[in-house]
C-alpha cells in the first residue's frame, strides 16, 4: 500500500478495497513508528485526520469522490490550516493555531484529501538543510546522519520514507527541488502565480511558490490538479483557465529539444552528480530527445542577487512577528521597544536574524540603490537569459544540487557554503519559471541525485510529461530507503 | 524687515468606501474595538492584501477635480516601522510613484486682520497618494498597559500634499477649508473631522522675503480649522522669537495642545525613522487606463469653482453670494433646486437661502441636509413672491409656518389668508376712503410734507389687513394724493 501511486490509492478507495480511515490509520501507525527518529513532522493530529477520513469515506460511499478523496497528504508547516498548530518551523509561532485555511489547504479539503500532519521545515523556509528548524533537524531517510535538504526537508523525508502518500512544499530559491533531489523523490515548483500564496506564510513574496512533492511525476500531476488555480485573495495569482496537468503525460518525447546550460556543468559540480545527470541525458536521447548546448551567463549572479532581494522582502514580511497579537512574547520586558527586542531576539533563530539584518541593511537609506535596485536590474537580466535560451530548446536540464546530501552539521558554520547548494535552483525563482527535480540515480555514499528540469512559463504539463516518460523508462523514482 | 511665513499642508482624507483598502472588513466608525479586524487587518501570518477599486476610483476623482495628472502606472510601497497599532510592521502606501500627480486648487481667502479685502489664490498640489490607516493605541482604562483597536487599521486614506504656497494662517485655513469642501463635494470623503476623516499636518517655516526657505517644523494631526489657526499663529511667533533671539529652528515634528494653545516637540529630525521604502511585492503595479479615467470623469459633478463662476456670470450673483452658496454641495444643490428655471429670481433666492434658511438652520443646530423645508417648498414660495401673490411680510409668515408645520406655500397662503389684494378697484376704493377720512393730513401732504406718505401706507395696509399688494398700493396712493 505504501508503494502505491495516488491513482492506485484512489482506485482502491473508490473500489472499497480499503477505507480512508484504514489508510489514514496505516500511515499514522507508520509515522508513530518511524517519525521519532526522522523528525519529519512537527505536528500530528490523528483525531483531526481521522475526522476528515470518516468524511471522505462518506463521500466515497456516496460516489462523489474526486481523485484525491480519502488520500492522506502531508502539509508543509508553512501553510495555515484551520485548527492546526502552524509554526513555520519557528519558536516565534510555537503557539499559533491558525483560525483560517490557506488557499492550498482549502483546495485539498475541498477535494476530500486527508491532512495527515504538518511537516518540518527550516525556520520561515530559510535554509537548505532543515537544520534551522526550531523543532530540530530532520534526518535523511537514506542516511540518518545526513540532511534531507531544505527548506521543505520534512516533506521530502516524509515522502521518501513513505510517511505520506504525497505532500506539499514551497520553493523560494530551491526549497522544493533541492530536498527532493537529496531525498530521491520528485518535486515541482510551478510558474510563479500558479498556486495561491494566500495563507502560505511569506518568506520572500516575489519568489515564494507552493508546489507538490511526491514519488512520481504522475502523482505530482494529480496534486497540481488540486493545488493550482486562481485565487482572488492573492493579487499575484494568475487568472488562467483550469488545466489538467496529467493531459500530456503519455506523449512521446520524439523531437524534444533539451537545453544544457554550460554554467550548470562547470566548476563546483560533484563528479558523482555530473555522472548521474549525464546518464539521464543519455536516457533522454534514447527516448528521442535531442540536446542543445545553451548558456545562462548570469547564473553566477543569481546567488548574490537572491541574497539581496529575498532578505529585503523577508525583513519586511517578518515584521509582523512582534509579540503583540499572536505568537511568542518574551516573558519579561520593560517598555514596548524592549518587548519587541526581547520577543524577536528570543523568538527568531540565528539564520532568520541574519537574513533580517541583511534585508534591513540593503533597504536602508543610502544603500537601497546600490543593492536592491541593482539586484532588481540583474534579476531582469537573469530572466532574459532564459527567454533567449528557450528560442533554442523546449526544456532545460541539469543537476538540481551540486552535491548529494551532506552530513548534519557539516555546513552549519559557513552560511555561504550552505547558500551555494542552491546555485542551480535560484535563477529559476528569480525568473518566475517552473522547475522540477526527479531522481536520476545515486552518487557517492549511495545517496540520491536529482535531475532538474526547467520549463518555460506555464509549461508544467510538458515538464510532467518529460519527467513521466523518463520514469516509465527507469526505476530510480521507485527506489525506497530502508525503513 | 518683516518675516514671510511659508506653509504647506499634508491632508489625510479618509475615503468613503464601505470596506477597507486591502480587505473586505467594514470601515464604519464607532464599532466595538476589534470587531472590524479580520484576518488581514490583524496581519495574521500568510494573509495578503487585495486593492479596493473604490478607493482608486475616489483618488482618480480627486485628481480630475484638481486638474491633476492621473498616473497610468503607480506603485504601492511598504513603509517599514514598528508600532503596536501597525499590525504588519509596515504601512502600505505609495512613495515615488503616486496615483495622482501635480494639480491645483483655487481658494477664496478671507484675511483675518485689518481691512484687507477677500482675494482668490491658486494653491499647487504636489501629489496625492493612496495608503492605509493604522489602528489605535488606547492607554486609558488598561492599568498601565496599552489596548490596541485595529478597527481603523486598513481604512483607505488619500494623502494630499500641497506645495509650500501659503503665506499666512488665513491662507492655510482657506486652503484646508476649500479642500474639505471639495472632497465632500465630489463624494470621496465624509469630511467628519471629529471622527478623524479629515486630518491636517501643517509644515511651517519663516524667512526674510526673497530668502531661501527656512527650516520647517511639522505640526501633526490638526483636526479643526480653529486649532489650525491657533497652532500656526503660535508656531510662527515661536519661530520668529527663536531666530530673533539668536537661535536656530531645528527640523522637528510637533504637536499642538489646544488646552495650552502651545506647540510642543514630538520628535526631532535625529529621531526620524529610516522607513526603508520598497515596492510591495504582494501588490501588482496599479494600472489605470484612459477608459477608467473617462468613466470616472463622467461621474464628476460641476465643481465649486466652476459653479461660482457660473453664478456670477450667468445668474448675476455677487462673488460673495456665489462663494457662500458653493460652500457645500448640499447648499448649492438646494439653491439650484429652489431656483428651478426662474433664473431671474436668482438674487432673491440666494438671499433667502443665505439669510433666513441659514439663520434658521443655525438656530436649530441643523445642517443643510436636515433642512425641514425642501428646496421645492422654498421654490414654491419664491414663485408666489415673484408673481405678487404674497408680500415680503406674508412670505416670512409662510416660511415660519413651513418650517414649523410643513406644507406647500399655496396651501399655507390659502389657509392663513395671506394672499395680497392686487385688485386695483378694491385698493382704489380703500384709498379713496382714507383720503376722505383724513382731509387735514392730505392737505399737509399736498403742501409739501412728503414724510406723511408712510402714514397713508400704514393706514391703507391696516385697512387691507396687510394684504394689499405694496407696490400697487404705493402707485395708487401716490396718484390719488397728488390729486
Amino acid at each position: 500500500m505504501f508503494e502505491s501511486s495516488l491513482k492506485q490509492l484512489g482506485d482502491a478507495l473508490r473500489a472499497k478495497k480499503i477505507s480512508s480511515v484504514e489508510l489514514t490509520q496505516l500511515y499514522l501507525d507508520r509515522i508513530a513508528k518511524l517519525n521519532p527518529e526522522l523528525n519529519a513532522y512537527i505536528t500530528l493530529n490523528p483525531e483531526a485526520s481521522l475526522v476528515q477520513a470518516r468524511a471522505a469515506d462518506v463521500r466515497l460511499a456516496a460516489g462523489s469522490a474526486e481523485a484525491l478523496t480519502g488520500i492522506p497528504i502531508a502539509q508543509k508547516d508553512i501553510f495555515c490550516a484551520k485548527g492546526w498548530l502552524t509554526t513555520c518551523g519557528s519558536k516565534m509561532l510555537h503557539n499559533f493555531v491558525s483560525p483560517y485555511d490557506a488557499h492550498v489547504i482549502q483546495q485539498f479539503n475541498n477535494a476530500g484529501a486527508i491532512n495527515l500532519g504538518k511537516t518540518n521545515m527550516d525556520e520561515f523556509a530559510m535554509g537548505s538543510s532543515n537544520e534551522t528548524s526550531h523543532y530540530g533537524a530532520v534526518k535523511n531517510p537514506w542516511d540518518k546522519a545526513r540532511v534531507p535538504g531544505g527548506s521543505s526537508g520534512g516533506t521530502a523525508a516524509a515522502v521518501a520514507a513513505r510517511l505520506c502518500a504525497a505532500a506539499t512544499g514551497t520553493d523560494t530559491g530551491g526549497s522544493i527541488r533541492q530536498p527532493a533531489a537529496l531525498c530521491g523523490i520528485s518535486g515541482l515548483k510551478p510558474t510563479y502565480g500558479v498556486c495561491s500564496r494566500y495563507g502560505m506564510i511569506a518568506f520572500a513574496s516575489s519568489l515564494d511558490q507552493a508546489g507538490p512533492m511526491g514519488r512520481s511525476a504522475e502523482d505530482l500531476a494529480l496534486m497540481m490538479n488540486t493545488m493550482a488555480g486562481f485565487d482572488e485573495r492573492d493579487s499575484t495569482s494568475l487568472q488562467r483557465d483550469k488545466e489538467d496537468y496529467a493531459r500530456d503525460l503519455d506523449k512521446p518525447l520524439t523531437g524534444l529539444r533539451i537545453g544544457l546550460p554550460k554554467e550548470f556543468f562547470a566548476e563546483g559540480l560533484g563528479s558523482d552528480v555530473a555522472q548521474a545527470v549525464e546518464a539521464a541525458i543519455a536516457e533522454y536521447k534514447k527516448l528521442g530527445a535531442t540536446v542543445v548546448d545553451i548558456s545562462l551567463p548570469n547564473t553566477r549572479l543569481s546567488i548574490p542577487v537572491y541574497y539581496v532581494l529575498a532578505p529585503a522582502e523577508a525583513s519586511s514580511n517578518l515584521s509582523r512577528f512582534d509579540g503583540v497579537r499572536y505568537g511568542y512574547r518574551a516573558p519579561d520586558y520593560g517598555d514596548i521597544a524592549d518587548m519587541y527586542e526581547k520577543s524577536r531576539a528570543q523568538g527568531f533563530g540565528a539564520e532568520v536574524k541574519r537574513r533580517i539584518m541583511i534585508g534591513t541593511y540593503v533597504l536602508s537609506h543610502g544603500y537601497y540603490d546600490a543593492y536592491y535596485i541593482q539586484a532588481q536590474k540583474i534579476r531582469r537580466l537573469i530572466a532574459q537569459d532564459f527567454t533567449e535560451a528557450y528560442k533554442h530548446c523546449d526544456v532545460i536540464m541539469g543537476p538540481t544540487a551540486p552535491s548529494t546530501a551532506f552530513k548534519l552539521g557539516e555546513k552549519g558554520d559557513d552560511p555561504v557554503q550552505m547558500y551555494l547548494s542552491d546555485i542551480y535552483t535560484i535563477a529559476v525563482n528569480l525568473a518566475g519559471l517552473p522547475g522540477m527535480s526527479i531522481p536520476c540515480g545515486f552518487g557517492d555514499n549511495n545517496m540520491p541525485v536529482g535531475l532538474q528540469i526547467i520549463g518555460n512559463y506555464f509549461d508544467e504539463a510538458r515538464m510532467l510529461n518529460v519527467a513521466h516518460q523518463y520514469q516509465l523508462a527507469t526505476d530510480w523514482h521507485s527506489r525506497a530507503p530502508q525503513a | 524687515m518683516t518675516w514671510e511665513i511659508v506653509i504647506g499642508l499634508e491632508v489625510h482624507a479618509q475615503l468613503s468606501t464601505n470596506t477597507k483598502i486591502f480587505c473586505g472588513a467594514s470601515t464604519a466608525f464607532g464599532a466595538e474595538p476589534n470587531t472590524q479586524a479580520d484576518a488581514v487587518s490583524l496581519a495574521l501570518p500568510g494573509v495578503l492584501p487585495v486593492l479596493n477599486k473604490g478607493a482608486v476610483e475616489r483618488a482618480i476623482k480627486f485628481g480630475l477635480a484638481t486638474g491633476a495628472h492621473i498616473a497610468p502606472r503607480s506603485v504601492f510601497a511598504r513603509k517599514n516601522y514598528f508600532y503596536p497599532d501597525l499590525p504588519k510592521g509596515y504601512q502600505i502606501s505609495q512613495f515615488d510613484l503616486p496615483v495622482v500627480g501635480q494639480g491645483a486648487l483655487t481658494i477664496q481667502v478671507e484675511p483675518l486682520s485689518g481691512n484687507a479685502k477677500p482675494y482668490e489664490k491658486v494653491v499647487r498640489i504636489t501629489r496625492a497618494h493612496l495608503e492605509e490607516d493604522a489602528g489605535k493605541s488606547l492607554h486609558a482604562d488598561f492599568h498601565g498597559m496599552t489596548g490596541i483597536d485595529l478597527n481603523r487599521a486598513g481604512t483607505p486614506l488619500l494623502e494630499i500634499v500641497s506645495e509650500p504656497d501659503m503665506r499666512s494662517a488665513a491662507e492655510a485655513v482657506a486652503y484646508a477649508k476649500a479642500l474639505h469642501t471639495l472632497v465632500r463635494w465630489i463624494g470621496i470623503c465624509d469630511g467628519n473631522m471629529q471622527e478623524g476623516s479629515f486630518r491636517c499636518d501643517v509644515n511651517v517655516s519663516v524667512r526674510k522675503p526673497g530668502a531661501e526657505l527656512g527650516t520647517r517644523r511639522e505640526i501633526k494631526n490638526l483636526n479643526s480649522f480653529k486649532f489650525m489657526q491657533q497652532a500656526i499663529d503660535y508656531e510662527v511667533q515661536w519661530q520668529i522669537d527663536t531666530i530673533e533671539n539668536g537661535g536656530k529652528v531645528q527640523q522637528a515634528t510637533i504637536l499642538f495642545d489646544p488646552d495650552s494653545g502651545e506647540t510642543r516637540m514630538m520628535r526631532s529630525k535625529e529621531d526620524a525613522h529610516d522607513y526603508r521604502y520598497f515596492p510591495d511585492p504582494d501588490l501588482l503595479p496599479l494600472d489605470i487606463g484612459s477608459d477608467w479615467i473617462e468613466q470616472v470623469r463622467a461621474t464628476l459633478p460641476e465643481l465649486p469653482h466652476d459653479k461660482q463662476l457660473r453664478y456670477v456670470n450667468d445668474l448675476g450673483l455677487s462673488a460673495y453670494d456665489a462663494s457662500v452658496l458653493t460652500s457645500s454641495r448640499e447648499m448649492a444643490d438646494f439653491f439650484e433646486a429652489a431656483l428651478g428655471d426662474a433664473t431671474a429670481q436668482a438674487k432673491i433666492c440666494a438671499n433667502w437661502i443665505i439669510g433666513e434658511v441659514s439663520a434658521q438652520l443655525n438656530r436649530d443646530g441643523l445642517d443643510m441636509a436636515q433642512c425641514p423645508i425642501s428646496a421645492q417648498q422654498l421654490g414654491g414660495m419664491l414663485k408666489r413672491i415673484a408673481d405678487g401673490t404674497i408680500s415680503n411680510s406674508g412670505a416670512k409668515e409662510v416660511f415660519r409656518t413651513m418650517w414649523a408645520e410643513g406644507g406647500d406655500a399655496d396651501a399655507i397662503i390659502e389657509a392663513k389668508g395671506l394672499k395680497q389684494v392686487s385688485d386695483s378697484g378694491a385698493i382704489e376704493a380703500l384709498v379713496d376712503e382714507i383720503i376722505a377720512a383724513n382731509a387735514d393730513k392730505v392737505a399737509e401732504y399736498r403742501s409739501g410734507k412728503d414724510k406723511l406718505f408712510g402714514f397713508f401706507v400704514g393706514l391703507a395696509m391696516k385697512a387691507s389687513k396687510g394684504k394689499a399688494n405694496p407696490a400697487q398700493l404705493n402707485d395708487i396712493l401716490k396718484q390719488k394724493l397728488a390729486g
